[in-house]
């Protein structure tokens, strides 16, 4: 019945919508920032425990649609063990998937997170997928103000 | 059904044939927007096609054609809500911005440090944030009247709340995100007890009812055209004559005044004081279009197919396992607002929009009203007098399938 959300809707999405990946507080986390996507309601904090310039441990709290959930949970995952600038790097090429601009761009580099590519041909939805990078940008900046998509 | 012309009615929207998505539309989002029948459609384009030109200005035939359809939607406007006077009917850009005239014009004049401006706990932003506003600038202060869980107005806590220091009550005539229509006639009567005047904001209930601003007695009622089939970025000020008579100007500019120099100018009288600039001319004759034609069906046949198309809706969400209703008041219009067990309103909406169906999935602007359900948003699907029973079904049948598929 909902063939044609396949490519947004995968099966990797639901399965970390149902059981999100790192769904806890890191009680002696070195940054932890807010994100929220006032149109939706989608709210987020996401934890970092850093050793020195690398991301030792990632993890969130919160709630939001199954597009955001899925984002933040796979992000966590993917960015343990990468240095900040390495972040930042998955950071701009996941914008470029998920807005488009880059009609050449290699979706190999992005791994796991290219099951979010789908976003691209809703809108409406991008948002929902980058809020989760665009906490993380403000983490990484050691920044502390509520990150808000709007 | 009982006897209403539902297959004509439909055939007057052009848009009700869109597919979407290679699917039939079935359009729920209602109360964020109606869509438009042809005799408004018609009526912009004849009027930009035979009789455009500025009003109230020239001696020439086309601007006294254009004025008297100008003038003519005016009175169509009286006369549907039961205004005493054209002069009590301001055009406006729409619902929001006649809040803030009044919040700007008669607060201003007649709001002090210490007043206390009383609203509910339902409100839209839009009635809510001009006071805020207003409250800033004069340091008055906010006073909120609270709802319980069927989304209905406590009324003897709002009555508590009427007090020395009140100088207005704001309220929404219908809730646009749980449905609820308020018991204006008590909160009116209260009011005015305590001389206090009282703004409604009808942008939800004026698609769905027949209103009458002098049986109610409201000081001031506001809507939007854009709600009730007609065009956007036009809305309509009713306010009793003697109260907008009071009343300074809210914007200075053309329309508005009888005489101009540079040390003082004289304003224009009623309803023109407050219509500065050259207004949306063929909006506000489009407006009127969407007045008769809903005159021709009748405000109180829609009122009943609505009803029982909202009591349909009702009775087939409860069916369905996971789905809690978000407002269940007893005196409710045409609005279902609900969310899912462990399904985002916005995975919800897309998921519908794959099946051609448009819901609202959101805050609707209601902030505060999410907060005291404590969820993030909801999903509404808002009913207009076009849809049918099989759109609901449909609507279920996509309810159904989208909980399967997230399991």
């Amino acid at each position: 019945m909902f063939d044609e959300l396949r490519d947004l809707y995968q099966e990797v999405i639901f399965d970390h919508n149902r059981n999100p990946r790192n769904f806890r507080v890191i009680e002696d986390a070195d940054r932890q920032v807010d994100g929220f996507n006032p149109l939706c309601g989608d709210r987020l904090t996401l934890y970092l425990k850093m050793d020195g310039d690398v991301i030792k441990d990632a993890s969130f709290q919160g709630s939001g649609c199954a597009i955001s959930t899925a984002s933040v949970s796979l992000m966590t995952e993917i960015i343990k063990g990468m240095t900040a600038q390495q972040a930042e790097e998955l950071f701009k090429k996941f914008h470029e998937m998920t807005t488009g601009k880059d009609d050449n761009l290699q979706l190999e580099a992005l791994g796991k997170l290219a099951v979010l590519a789908g976003v691209r041909e809703y809108p409406a939805r991008v948002k929902c997928a980058t809020l989760a990078w665009h906490t993380l940008d403000a983490a990484l900046q050691n920044q502390h103000t509520p990150v808000s998509t709007e | 059904m009982t006897t209403f012309p539902i297959e004509k009615i439909r055939a007057d929207f052009p848009i009700l044939a869109e597919k979407i998505r290679g699917k039939d539309l079935v359009y729920l989002d209602n109360a964020a927007s109606c869509q438009k029948p042809n005799a408004v459609i018609d009526a912009i384009s004849d009027l930009y096609r035979h009789d455009y030109a500025n009003i109230h200005r020239g001696v020439h035939t086309l601007s006294v054609r254009a004025t008297d359809k100008f003038e003519g939607a005016r009175t169509k406007v009286k006369d549907f809500i039961n205004a005493a006077s054209e002069k009590e009917i301001i055009f406006v850009r729409g619902a929001t911005e006649a809040v803030n005239l009044v919040a700007q014009s008669y607060g201003r004049a007649n709001i002090r440090a210490g007043d206390e401006i009383l609203i509910t706990a339902m409100e839209h932003h839009s009635n809510i944030v001009p006071w805020q506003l207003l409250c800033e600038q004069t340091g008055a202060v906010l006073k909120v009247a609270p709802i319980n869980l069927k989304g209905e107005l406590i009324y003897d806590e709002f009555e508590a709340l009427l007090s020395d220091k009140t100088r207005l009550v704001a309220v929404a005539h219908m809730s646009n995100a749980l449905g609820t229509i308020n018991p204006v006639g008590r909160i009116i009567a209260a009011a005015h007890a305590r001389n206090i005047p009282v703004l409604l904001d009808g942008a939800q209930a004026i698609p769905h009812m027949k209103v009458d601003v002098r049986a109610l007695d409201c000081d001031f009622y506001v809507f939007s055209g854009h709600k009730l089939y007609g065009p956007s970025g036009i809305g309509v000020l009713y306010g009793k004559q003697a109260l907008l008579e009071a009343m300074p100007p809210y914007q200075g500019g053309g329309d508005m005044i009888r005489k101009v120099t540079f040390e003082k100018s004289e304003y224009n009288k009623l309803p023109y004081k407050f219509e500065a600039g050259t207004p949306s001319i063929a909006d506000v004759v489009g407006l009127g279009a969407a007045i008769d034609y809903l005159n021709a069906i009748g405000m109180d046949s829609i009122a009943t197919y609505e009803a029982e198309l909202l009591d349909y809706a009702t009775e087939q969400a409860r069916k369905i396992k996971g789905l809690r209703i978000i407002g269940e008041a007893e005196h409710k219009g045409a609005i279902l607002s609900f969310v899912l067990d462990n399904i985002h309103p916005h995975d919800i909406g897309t998921m519908l929009d794959s099946l051609g169906i448009a819901i609202r999935a959101g805050h609707h602007c209601a902030m505060p009203v999410m907060d005291f359900y404590g969820v993030p948003a909801t999903a509404r699907a808002s009913f207009a007098m076009y849809n049918t029973r099989a759109e609901i079904d449909v609507l279920m049948q996509g309810i159904e399938s989208l909980i399967k598929v997230f399991g």
